[in-house]
């Protein structure tokens, strides 16, 4: 099973290395992990995700609660919450498909943050499933370059008025 | 006012009461040796390697229960202290390792005598500290003294940059600490105890687990309290020994790899497990599947992450050890009604009859030493009275197995690692902590190699630690799997050349005293209880004795292989009186 778990540390120097090494230490796997600060510049969240049986991911969120410089952890797998992640992808489309390549960018709600002579680099945000599908389509085209910067994740409110 | 970074640190260390340092001077550390030259109240012993040290520190730790100190210089001295962390924490010791680092502005230039051992130790510390600013030293040092001696102990490294011990800075002493991510569970959920209590009242055939956690947590009295009020039998692994008596009639000794047939055979038919502060090691369980198979289980630890780690658990009690069994044992005594004794009579009966059926037991012999032998003479020679530490192997069992302890702190052992070269070091540090008390570290020939140079150590401090050397010139217990699982093939277990370890002794100023026949024995053991000096005992031993019984890798635990041969004799020999 896939779970997001939400993580809050403190800022200090060697704390990412200590929560990488809890997973490599243990043969856990480390799907995805995005860090940053929170509106206390002393706290940062990490967003991880990571696989596995329950009892692994069970000692996953024991373990990571042990760690002397983890606040809180939270795992979202029971949890309504929403997930957000954004790539940006280089594509090298025929000088008959850059239309196409815009089209597409626009019906996925993205941008285009760079162009030249025989490139789109187009920005998307979005859950996994959309970024896929997105990325599915334009594979044909060619894409030179891709990179995404992990997932992030937040709790939905209980209450929504 | 502004005061050297070595003055805050040494002060610091007197503030949190640290009257022993065991420590090893280099390069980036030198200011803070200056400091100690003439500190008053602060006494540094100086050790023969960095390895040592740590051990040391960590026997210094198990014995008196406080927080054991090492000060070690950077690179290879930071390096040496690895194995010595490492032990400490997988048995849950508090010690705080001091290491010298290059100065801050040449971090990470591959300085001389630099290494990353904040990074090194990551894995292995309960947490560690690089200081990059002076006026956090006292701060930092005051944490690593909390984290290291509660929840679920263990060591913490803090790394101090020369230009930190050499400059100056404010001694800025907190007087509390409140680390607002670290606060570990002390009290145990009271739903869950109630629970707890009402399956221990429910149960026809109940056993208790004890480990490490009872004696840590220094919950000796409660546990026995537990037992003897609801008539449960108490077993204790390896890291247990010494929480309950183990002439106790409620004792079922030791149970796994190397465990008395009964505790295992009462582990595998129990209906119920109560654990506390153990991990379910997996040469207690042996083949996991196989563990157990009819027991509910509560499992008392103060470390989340130990339950439901290995073996799944009916009834998680995170929490103290001490803490919960008192709360335990308040609301067992509130129920009067049950008649333990009786509902407990049929399970006594039948764990009686496993003890008739196999004791412990070994084959005497008239001509050639018994390693279990020596023990038993060692066990009554001192009464029980001493701290016994070991080295990792046949000695290692054979203590467990053969000694009797009925103390808490008294059997130091590198249970978790399992390092050979910690007993002798860990002795020297029990007998620091505790200079009126006898401590013998029970040895091979193998093991006591490893760290042997500490001799000069207790040479020198006059520390009058015993070293008794189960001398089978064999790298015994892999000797002892290569003739049971690789068909003979000795491949490398045999020493060929083992020093003569009395004229080692007599090198270092120490004592030697060797026995080689059975007669020898006692003769040598009072003779070294006698002399106040260190003493190296070379027992020159059956080198075939293998430990028994034994559970195979993989097996389930009541699985065991036994001394295929005939029982032991009844054996003739005088009990010696305990020599004071």
């Amino acid at each position: 099973m896939r779970h997001t778990i939400s993580v809050q540390v403190e800022n200090k120097f060697g704390v990412l290395s200590r929560v990488a090494g809890l997973f490599s230490g243990r043969g856990y796997n480390i799907e995805s992990i995005s860090v940053g600060e929170t509106l206390d510049p002393k706290i940062s969240v990490m967003t991880i995700v990571t696989r596995g049986e329950n009892q692994i991911v069970e000692q996953i969120n024991k373990q990571l609660n042990k760690l002397i410089d983890v606040i809180k952890v939270q795992d979202l797998f029971d949890v309504d919450h929403v997930e957000r992640e954004m790539v940006m992808i280089k594509i090298t489309p025929t000088q008959e498909q850059k239309a196409e390549v815009l089209r597409l960018a626009e019906i996925f709600r993205g941008r285009v943050v760079d162009s030249s002579l025989k490139t789109y680099t187009i920005e998307i945000t979005g859950d996994e499933s959309k970024i896929e599908a997105f990325l599915e389509l334009v594979k044909p085209m060619g894409v030179k370059e891709f990179v995404r910067s992990g997932k992030i994740a937040i709790a939905r409110e209980r209450s929504r008025g | 006012m502004k005061v050297s970074g070595a003055e805050i640190v040494v002060e610091s260390l007197k503030k949190e009461g640290v009257t022993h340092i065991f420590g090893y001077p280099g390069g980036v550390v030198l200011n803070l040796f200056d400091y100690l030259y003439d500190a008053k109240d602060i006494k540094l012993i100086l050790t023969r390697h960095e390895q040592g040290a740590t051990h040391m520190a960590d026997g210094y730790a198990r014995s008196s229960g406080k927080v054991g100190v090492a000060l070690v210089t950077s690179g290879p001295g930071a390096t040496n202290t690895v194995t010595g962390i490492a032990t400490a924490a997988m048995d849950s010791i508090p010690i705080v390792v001091l290491t010298g680092q290059v100065p801050t502005m040449l971090i990470g230039n591959d300085a001389f005598q630099e290494a990353d051992i904040v990074g090194i130790t990551r894995p292995c510390t309960k947490y560690n500290y690089l200081v990059k600013n002076i006026d956090d030293l006292a701060p930092t040092i005051r944490e690593a003294f909390h984290i290291a001696s509660s929840g679920r102990p263990g060591p913490v490294l803090i790394d101090l940059p020369k230009d930190i011990s050499a400059g100056t800075g404010n001694f800025n002493w907190p007087e509390k600490i409140q680390i607002r991510s670290y606060n570990p569970t002390v009290e145990g959920n009271r739903k869950m105890i109630e629970k707890a209590v009402d399956e221990i009242a429910k149960s026809k055939k109940p056993v208790i687990i004890a480990g490490g956690g009872v004696i840590l947590s220094n919950a000796s009295d409660e546990l026995r309290e537990l037992a003897e009020l609801t008539q449960v039998p108490v077993i204790t692994t390896l890291m247990g020994i010494g929480s309950f008596p183990s002439v106790h009639p409620l004792s079922l000794g030791m149970p796994g790899m190397h465990g008395t047939y009964y505790a295992n055979m009462a582990i595998q038919d129990s209906d119920l497990i109560v654990a506390v502060g153990m991990r379910f090691d997996d040469r207690v369980t042996g083949k996991i599947s196989a563990f157990a198979p009819h027991a509910t289980i509560v499992h008392i630890d103060i470390d989340p992450t130990s339950i439901r780690k290995n073996v799944h658990v009916d009834i998680p009690i995170v929490g103290d050890s001490k803490n919960i069994l008192t709360t335990l044992n308040q609301i067992v005594r509130t129920q009067q009604k049950t008649q333990w004794t009786e509902i407990r009579k049929a399970w006594l009966k039948q764990l009686d009859d496993w003890k008739q059926l196999k004791p412990m037991s070994y084959k005497y012999s008239d001509t050639v030493i018994k390693p279990q032998y020596v023990i038993e003479k060692l066990y009554e020679a001192t009464g029980g009275d001493a701290i016994i530490t070991t080295e990792v192997g046949q000695n290692q069992m054979w203590a467990a197995q053969f000694f009797k302890f009925d103390k808490p702190r008294t059997f130091l052992t590198s249970g978790g690692l399992g390092t050979m070269g910690y007993g002798f070091p860990a002795a020297i540090g029990a007998q620091v902590a505790n200079p009126d008390k006898t401590v013998i570290d029970i040895a091979g020939d193998g093991s006591i190699q490893m760290n042997i140079q500490e001799l000069a150590t207790a040479v020198v401090y006059e520390l009058p630690v015993k070293v008794a050397i189960l001398n089978n010139r064999y790298l015994g217990m892999v000797r002892q799997w290569q003739e049971m699982f690789f068909n003979e093939r000795y491949s490398h277990s045999n020493l060929n050349v083992v020093p003569d370890f009395v004229k080692v002794a007599e090198a270092y100023s120490a004592v030697g005293l060797r026995a080689e026949k059975p007669s020898d024995v006692e003769p040598v053991i009072r003779e070294a209880l006698k002399t106040k000096k260190p003493v190296f005992m070379d027992f020159v031993i059956d080198w075939k004795e293998k430990v028994f019984p034994m559970v195979p890798a993989g097996a389930a635990i009541d699985q065991m292989i036994f001394d295929e041969e005939e029982p032991k004799k009844e054996k003739e020999t005088k009990k010696l009186k305990a020599v004071k």
